[in-house]
C-alpha cells in the first residue's frame, strides 16, 4: 500500500484511565498501511491500545473510528483454547458467524493446513504444546478471513522455532490481504514484519514512522534509546 | 458399645438379606434426590452462568440472594412447599401433598440455589480466562454462558454432586411434604429418624450405612470421571 492509501482506522484523542491511572493518553493517529507494528517497552500501554482498537476496552476519552466497516479478529499473547479438539476450536468462531456445518469444517481444515498443523485436527487443543496452540489460535483467526487482524505479542511466550513459524504465518496472512496490527517488544520482529512502526511510551505515541526510517533515524530520543538498548 | 456393634451386625444382615422393604426405601430416596438434582441442574446451571457472564440490573442482588439461599434450612423449605401444595394452597388442586412428586419439588427448591451459586463461581473462573477471546470471536453473553457451561462440564459434575449430597442427606423437607408414609413416601432419612425415635436401631443403622455407602460411591465415581476427563481434555 502506498503513501496515498486511505486510512482505514482513525484514533481521535483516545485515552483510557483506570482507577485514576492513565494507561493510554491522548492518542490521535491514522492507520493506512498493511502491516503496522506497535513497539515500546513493557508497560507502555501497547496491549491496551490494541484492545481499544479491537473494541475489547471502552475508551474513557476520545474514540476509535472505522471509516469503512472491516471485519476483525484478534490473537492473544496466550492462546485460549476451549476443551475441545483443535478443529472444533477453529470451527467455533465460524459457528458464531453462522457458517453452515459443511463450509465450517472445510474452512477450519484449510486453516489448520495453512498453519502447518493438519495432523492436529482431532487432537485436544489444550493438550497441544504452547507453540501449537498459538498456531491453532492463528488458524482460528485466519479461518474467519478477517480484513483486520490484531496480534498481541503473539510470540512472547514461544520458543525460537515456534516464533519463526508464527512470523511466517503472520506474513502469509498479510500477503493474502489482511491488514495487520501487532504489538511486540522484539525489534528484529518489527523490522522483519512491519511497514510502519508506532512507538509508544508511557501511554503516549511518540512517533509513527515507516519502518526503514524508524530504524535508520528515529525522530525521538526515547525511540533512539529503545533501539540502541534492544540491540 | 455392644448396642452399636449388635445393631451394626443386624444392619449388615438386613442389607445382605436384600429385604424388599429396605430396597424400596433406598430406591425411592435415590429417585427423589436424583430427580430433584437433575431439575435443579437444568434450572440452576444456566442461571448461575448468566449470573456470572450477564450484565443486567439486579445481578449483584441476585448473586447475594443465591449465596444466601445456599444455607436454606430444609424444614423451612418443607413448610413453604407444604403451604403451596396443601389443599388450601395455590397449587392445592393438584393433590400433590404427601406424594414423591412433592418431595422432588421441595428438594428442587432446596438444591437449585446451591447449584446456581456454585455454578456461578465455576463460570466466574472460566469467564476470567475466556472473556476476551469469546468477545473477540463475537460471542454474545448468553452464547458465552452456554459455551462456558459446556467447557466447564467436568468441574460442574462436582457442583451437581454437592447438590445431590444436600438432597439425599436432608430430612426436614421430605418429612414435611412427604409425610413419611410407609411404602409411599418413606425414604432413608425419614426412616432413620422414625426408627431411631421408636428405638429400632438396626433398621436405622442399616439405612445409615447404606446412605453413607451411596454417597461415597457416587462421589468416588465422579472423582474418577473427572480425573479421566482432565487427562483427556486438559
Amino acid at each position: 500500500m502506498g503513501l496515498t492509501a486511505e486510512p482505514w482506522l482513525r484514533l481521535e484523542a483516545l485515552g483510557l484511565t483506570e482507577n485514576g491511572v492513565r494507561i493510554v493518553e491522548d492518542i490521535s493517529l491514522k492507520v493506512s498501511r498493511g502491516r503496522t507494528l506497535i513497539l515500546g517497552p513493557n508497560g507502555a500501554g501497547k496491549s491496551t491500545l490494541l484492545r481499544l482498537m479491537h473494541g475489547l476496552l471502552r475508551p474513557s476519552a476520545g474514540r476509535v473510528a472505522w471509516p469503512m466497516a472491516l471485519t476483525q479478529a484478534m490473537v492473544f499473547q496466550r492462546p485460549v483454547m476451549l476443551r475441545a479438539t483443535a478443529l472444533a476450536n477453529i470451527e467455533y468462531g465460524l459457528k458464531l458467524r453462522g457458517i453452515p456445518a459443511e463450509a465450517r469444517r472445510r474452512r477450519a481444515l484449510a486453516a489448520l493446513a495453512r498453519v502447518g498443523l493438519p495432523e492436529l485436527a482431532s487432537r485436544q487443543a489444550r493438550r497441544c504444546s504452547g507453540g501449537e496452540q498459538q498456531r491453532i489460535a492463528l488458524a482460528r483467526a485466519w479461518a474467519l478471513e478477517p480484513q483486520v487482524l490484531f496480534l498481541d505479542e503473539p510470540t512472547a511466550s514461544l520458543d525460537p522455532h515456534s516464533s519463526r513459524e508464527v512470523e511466517r504465518i503472520i506474513r502469509e496472512i498479510a500477503e493474502a490481504g489482511t491488514r495487520i496490527v501487532m504489538t511486540t517488544h522484539n525489534l528484529g520482529q518489527a523490522r522483519r514484519l512491519a511497514d510502519e512502526v508506532i512507538y509508544l511510551e508511557e501511554g503516549r505515541v511518540l512517533e509513527q514512522t515507516a519502518v526503514d526510517e524508524f530504524f535508520r533515524q528515529p525522530r525521538t530520543a526515547a525511540a533512539t534509546a529503545f533501539i540502541r538498548d534492544g540491540r | 458399645m455392644s448396642d452399636i456393634s449388635g445393631s451394626l451386625a443386624l444392619a449388615f444382615a438386613l442389607v445382605a438379606g436384600g429385604e424388599e422393604r429396605l430396597a424400596a426405601i433406598v430406591l425411592l430416596s435415590l429417585k427423589v434426590s436424583l430427580g430433584a438434582t437433575l431439575i435443579a441442574c437444568a434450572l440452576g446451571m444456566p442461571l448461575g452462568a448468566l449470573l456470572s457472564v450477564g450484565r443486567f440490573p439486579g445481578r449483584r442482588a441476585l448473586i447475594v440472594l443465591f449465596n444466601g439461599l445456599m444455607g436454606l434450612p430444609p424444614v423451612v423449605v418443607g413448610l413453604l412447599v407444604y403451604l403451596l401444595l396443601s389443599r388450601a394452597g395455590p397449587l392445592g388442586q393438584f393433590g400433590l401433598l404427601f406424594t414423591p412428586t412433592a418431595m422432588v419439588v421441595a428438594q428442587t427448591v432446596l438444591v437449585t440455589p446451591i447449584i446456581a451459586a456454585l455454578t456461578r463461581q465455576v463460570i466466574d473462573d472460566e469467564w476470567r480466562e475466556y472473556r476476551e477471546q469469546l468477545r473477540s470471536l463475537g460471542a454474545s453473553r448468553p452464547r458465552a454462558a452456554r459455551t462456558l457451561l459446556w467447557n466447564a462440564r467436568f468441574s460442574l459434575t462436582t457442583t451437581a454432586l454437592a447438590g445431590f449430597g444436600r438432597a439425599i442427606a436432608e430430612v426436614g423437607a421430605v418429612m414435611i411434604v412427604g409425610g413419611n408414609i410407609d411404602g409411599v413416601t418413606r425414604v432413608m432419612t425419614t426412616t432413620i429418624a422414625l426408627e431411631t425415635s421408636k428405638g429400632d436401631l438396626p433398621l436405622a443403622l442399616a439405612l445409615g450405612v447404606i446412605l453413607i455407602a451411596v454417597v461415597l460411591t457416587i462421589n468416588a465415581g465422579a472423582y474418577l470421571v473427572r480425573q479421566w476427563a482432565e487427562r483427556r481434555w486438559g
